[in-house]
């Protein structure tokens, strides 16, 4: 196979595809320091810092982003436990009813994320609950259990199972083999969903509009900014700030899980 | 060394539970399964449960209350014109954006397949899943920026002189509006960006799984590149493409929020869904509107397994 | 003295399939035992039944005279050396050796220089600090026999342990293993498939056949006196006669063996048995020659330093009618 060489065409249509999925991204940093705030006039007329300051000074911007911060930890917080426990029963065991449970786990990101809001705004009003922090998170921990579920399975199936009989056999209880010999095995695997999952819950918009009621999340607020722009520059600083915040988690999670189990994102 | 006992005494809790599970292990089973499937089976599949009890309420059409009682007038509702639009016209995007995304994701799929090696590999592993989990909302954002009327396209278009060419083509009804960012071809290119990079994982799993001596033999026997890719490359990587396309079409299927936010206002499932629940205040209708992506999701999955797509997932 | 090991008619079923099925054995204290068979012969269940991975279907286990059916494996005294050493990969040597110490609650200091101690002990002193990952096949084996020892296990189970070895370093091991055996007394369990490495180091040995014990004994027993065609063939090189080719050579109308190094080969005047050779082989120490007679081929060693007949040639056969071995097992 090395022998034969891309061809120029495929190199350049490769290329071209990349420098599509990258190139619009950096527009987004250089509108935060465009003069114009009235327009998205290209070139822009001059550059300035002046939308960081004034972003930080901005009083709606606060709660929005405190809100999210707070869903994304708590919703990944459960996802990681409940991703975790589904993880460690399907290594454990073949039984029956696997494959049904691997679908049901899916499910919520396999479908359309407008399904599961809808389907979580219905059972609010058939059950009426009231829309609160709790009915946000609870859509969040649905679909991040699968990120976890993802990256836990992969490092369970490459794991050597005969290390945990090892510890059995050494005289470890099970307590023991879980804090001595598994998690620290599991660990980064762990981290990793944790992170793709702070990252997914944090930037959610679909499925929260239709949870969250009154309450306004970073993206919901980002969301009305774009339907109704005051500021542009302003939003482009935050839109800076949710794209470091989804990006660094991202990025660390392909350094935890890189040599091995290519998951991360498998099921996004 | 005989006074050392062959049984070791318990010590506590852990150990006796260690017992307990070492003699029962479906018992294990039971305790690890049961908090993760207590919360999909009753906040997941529950609100699905309600989604389509929902469905078969109605609305009251004087007092505008949600009248709790099976019917299918909803239903009814649904197949009527304009709603039928709505659902043909999201079918129609959904089928054209998966093509799109197929056409452009192919040579990015390819490469980094067959001639991607070592620091290149990971090169393209992370160009790929970078976009895909960028925050969506920010992806969204960066292409009104670009479509915007006075935005970058505008900008290179008149300094490569295809400045007019450009105003005819957004007087098209059919194409344009008064700009990029309010037109049908700007909601399906942003629809492309978006979900494209589902296409390609998928599509490189299934690439990676030819084996490169399959083409060596198509080409000793004389065949083009063309005929390679036709005959051998391209029966290969469908049941990848298939696995690609579910993630493109279902996602494009139930977004509501590119078309609201780029594009000429014409509604998509999505966006019925939400105007319904929201503004209108239907739910019965917002929620027989959501079924509809998931009978034809459930359609297009069993066509897809039959063709293989779920080796390839 | 009560044994080591006890099965009373063991019993693993995996659903229709009878891994073990019906074993007796004692093993004996301080033993040497070695328990070989083909793959899927139950020997390497019949390990896991003793350390507890597995549970029997039927029967019971005893351990120094306790019943264990109901003692998880964390709790038996006994450590096992696993076929692929399942070394902990994110701990160091040292702290994998301390491993067993450590869960037990032992002083941090004194489970440290226990390890070490057990490092000398396997010929690895001042490897503690590497990693797994940095060792050679050989050197993983020994740290896993280290980690085991430690736990002064009253019980040593070894599975396979050498299979991954190249012959020569082998060869050593199974020196040190037995000569460690000695020195520490304990009751060694051991796996594997190969007979030469069976008969040279077991004291005692239990060979497998379809889940059940087709023969237990001494080496020699096992070698000598092999009980039914299964073992003979088994075991060794040694030749199976069938009835009629038993009565031939003087014995009863039934299956025997008779070890190539009990048959001479003589001029075929004035002798009962005569045939043509039909392959020979060097064997360094001798060589083996194939006589064809009577619609048998059996097998004859001549010691190096005597004349070896040509292929084709006639050659008689003697041997010392107590060798023949006649066998009352079947199967």
């Amino acid at each position: 196979m090395p022998s034969e060489r891309a061809s120029t065409g495929l190199k350049i249509a490769a290329g071209l595809g990349l420098a599509f999925l990258h190139l619009p991204i950096l527009l987004i940093f250089l509108y935060a320091f465009t003069t114009e705030e009235k327009s998205y006039a290209f070139p822009p007329p001059g550059l300035t810092l002046q939308w960081f300051g004034v972003a930080w000074n901005r009083a709606d911007i606060w709660p929005p982003l405190w809100l999210s911060l707070q869903v994304a930890g708590l919703a990944t917080l459960i996802a990681m436990i409940l991703g975790t426990l589904v993880a460690a029963a399907m290594a454990q065991s073949r039984f029956f009813g696997r494959d049904q449970i691997s679908l049901l786990i899916l499910l919520p990101i396999a479908l359309p994320g407008v399904i599961t809001g809808m389907a979580l705004r219905s059972a609010f009003s058939v059950m009426d609950i009231p829309f609160s922090v709790w009915t946000i998170i609870l859509g969040h921990a649905t679909f991040c259990i699968v990120i976890v579920y993802n990256n836990a399975v992969a490092r369970f199936r490459r794991l050597h199972g005969g290390i945990m009989e090892a510890s059995a056999d050494l005289g470890a209880n099970g307590w023991q083999t879980f804090r001595h010999v598994l998690l620290p095995n599991l660990g980064s695997a762990l981290l990793a969903g944790g992170m793709l999952a702070f990252a997914l819950s944090f930037d959610e918009v679909i499925v929260t509009t239709f949870t969250a009621g009154q309450q306004t999340t970073l993206p919901i607020w980002m969301l009305s900014e774009l339907v109704r722009p005051r500021q542009r520059p302003v939003t482009n600083v935050v839109a800076i700030v949710v794209f470091a915040v989804t990006f660094l988690p991202i990025l660390a999670a392909y350094y935890l899980t890189r040599d091995g189990d290519h998951t991360a994102g498998a099921g996004k | 060394m005989t006074s050392r006992p062959a049984i070791l005494p318990e010590r506590g809790l852990a150990d006796r539970l260690t017992a307990t599970f070492w003699r029962h292990p479906r018992l294990l089973l039971a305790v690890l399964l049961a908090p993760p499937l207590l919360w999909l089976g009753v906040v997941y599949l529950g609100s699905l449960s309600a989604l389509l009890l929902q469905s078969f309420f109605s609305i009251d059409e004087f007092s505008g209350v949600v009248k709790q009682e099976l019917t299918l007038k909803t239903y009814a509702e649904l197949v009527r014109a304009q709603n039928l639009d709505i659902i043909l016209r999201t079918l129609l995007m959904a089928a054209l954006v998966t093509v799109a995304s197929a056409i452009i994701a192919f040579p990015i799929a390819y490469y980094a397949a067959r001639f991607a090696r070592g620091r290149w590999k990971a090169v393209f592993y992370l160009g790929v899943m970078l976009p895909l989990w960028s925050s969506y909302l920010v992806k969204v954002y960066a292409w009104k920026l670009i479509l915007a009327r006075e935005g970058i396209v505008t900008w290179f278009a008149d300094h490569i002189g295809a400045g007019p060419l450009m105003a005819r083509a957004l007087e098209e009804q059919w194409f344009g509006g008064s700009s990029l960012s309010t037109s049908p071809v700007g909601t399906f290119i942003v629809f492309v960006y978006i979900w494209m990079p589902y296409m390609i994982l998928p599509m490189q799993a299934a690439l990676e799984r030819v084996p490169g001596s399959m083409l060596e033999a198509s080409a000793d026997l004389g065949a083009t590149r063309a005929q390679t890719f036709r005959t051998v490359i391209f029966p290969l990587a469908l049941p990848g493409i298939v696995a690609g396309s579910i993630f493109t079409f279902s996602l494009t299927l139930g977004d509501y929020i590119i078309p609201q936010i780029i594009g000429n206002s014409a509604r998509f499932i999505g966006l019925a869904v939400y105007q319904f629940q929201g503004t209108a205040g239907n739910l019965p209708l917002a929620a027989a509107f959501a079924v509809v992506p998931i009978v034809i999701m459930l359609i297009y999955l069993a066509i897809a397994k039959r063709m293989g797509a779920f080796d390839a997932l | 003295m009560t044994a080591a090991v006890e099965f009373q008619s063991v019993s693993r079923h995996f659903g229709s399939t009878r891994a073990v099925d019906g074993v007796d054995l004692t093993i004996a204290e301080g033993a040497f035992f070695a328990m070989l068979g083909p793959s899927g012969s139950g020997k390497t269940t019949c390990l896991r039944l003793i350390s507890g991975f597995e549970k029997p279907t039927g029967g019971v286990i005893r351990i120094f005279g306790q019943d264990v059916s109901d003692v998880p494996p964390n709790r038996r005294n006994v450590n096992t050396v696993f076929q692929d050493y399942a070394l902990f990969p994110h701990m160091t040597v040292r702290d994998n050796v301390a491993y067993g110490l450590m869960v037990k609650g032992v002083d941090r200091r004194v489970r440290l220089e226990r390890a070490e101690e057990m490092l000398a002990l396997v010929k690895l002193p001042g490897f503690g600090d590497r990693r797994p990952g940095q060792l050679s096949g050989g050197q993983r084996q020994r740290v896993a026999l280290a980690r085991a020892l430690v736990n002064e296990p009253r019980v040593l189970l070894l599975d396979e342990p050498l299979g991954a070895l190249d012959l020569k370093l082998r060869e050593a091991m199974q020196d040190e293993l037995k000569a460690l055996q000695k020195r520490l007394g304990i009751t060694f369990v051991f796996v594997t498939h190969d007979q030469h490495e069976a008969l040279s180091m077991a004291d005692s040995l239990a060979v497998f056949n379809e889940g059940r014990i087709a023969q237990i004994g001494t080496p020699e027993d096992i070698y000598v006196r092999p009980q039914t065609r299964f073992v003979a063939d088994f075991v060794g090189s040694s030749n199976v006669l069938p009835p009629e080719v038993t009565r031939t050579f003087g014995g009863p109308s039934a299956w025997a063996s008779l070890r190539p190094e009990a048959l001479r080969v003589v001029v075929p005047d004035g002798v009962a048995l005569s045939g043509t050779v039909t392959a020979l082989r060097y064997l360094g120490a001798g060589s083996r020659v194939t006589v064809a007679l009577g619609g048998a081929e059996v097998a004859a060693l001549v010691p190096s330093g005597q004349a070896v007949p040509t292929v084709g040639a006639t050659v008689g056969l003697a041997f010392d009618p107590a060798a023949l071995h006649v066998m009352g097992g079947e199967g």
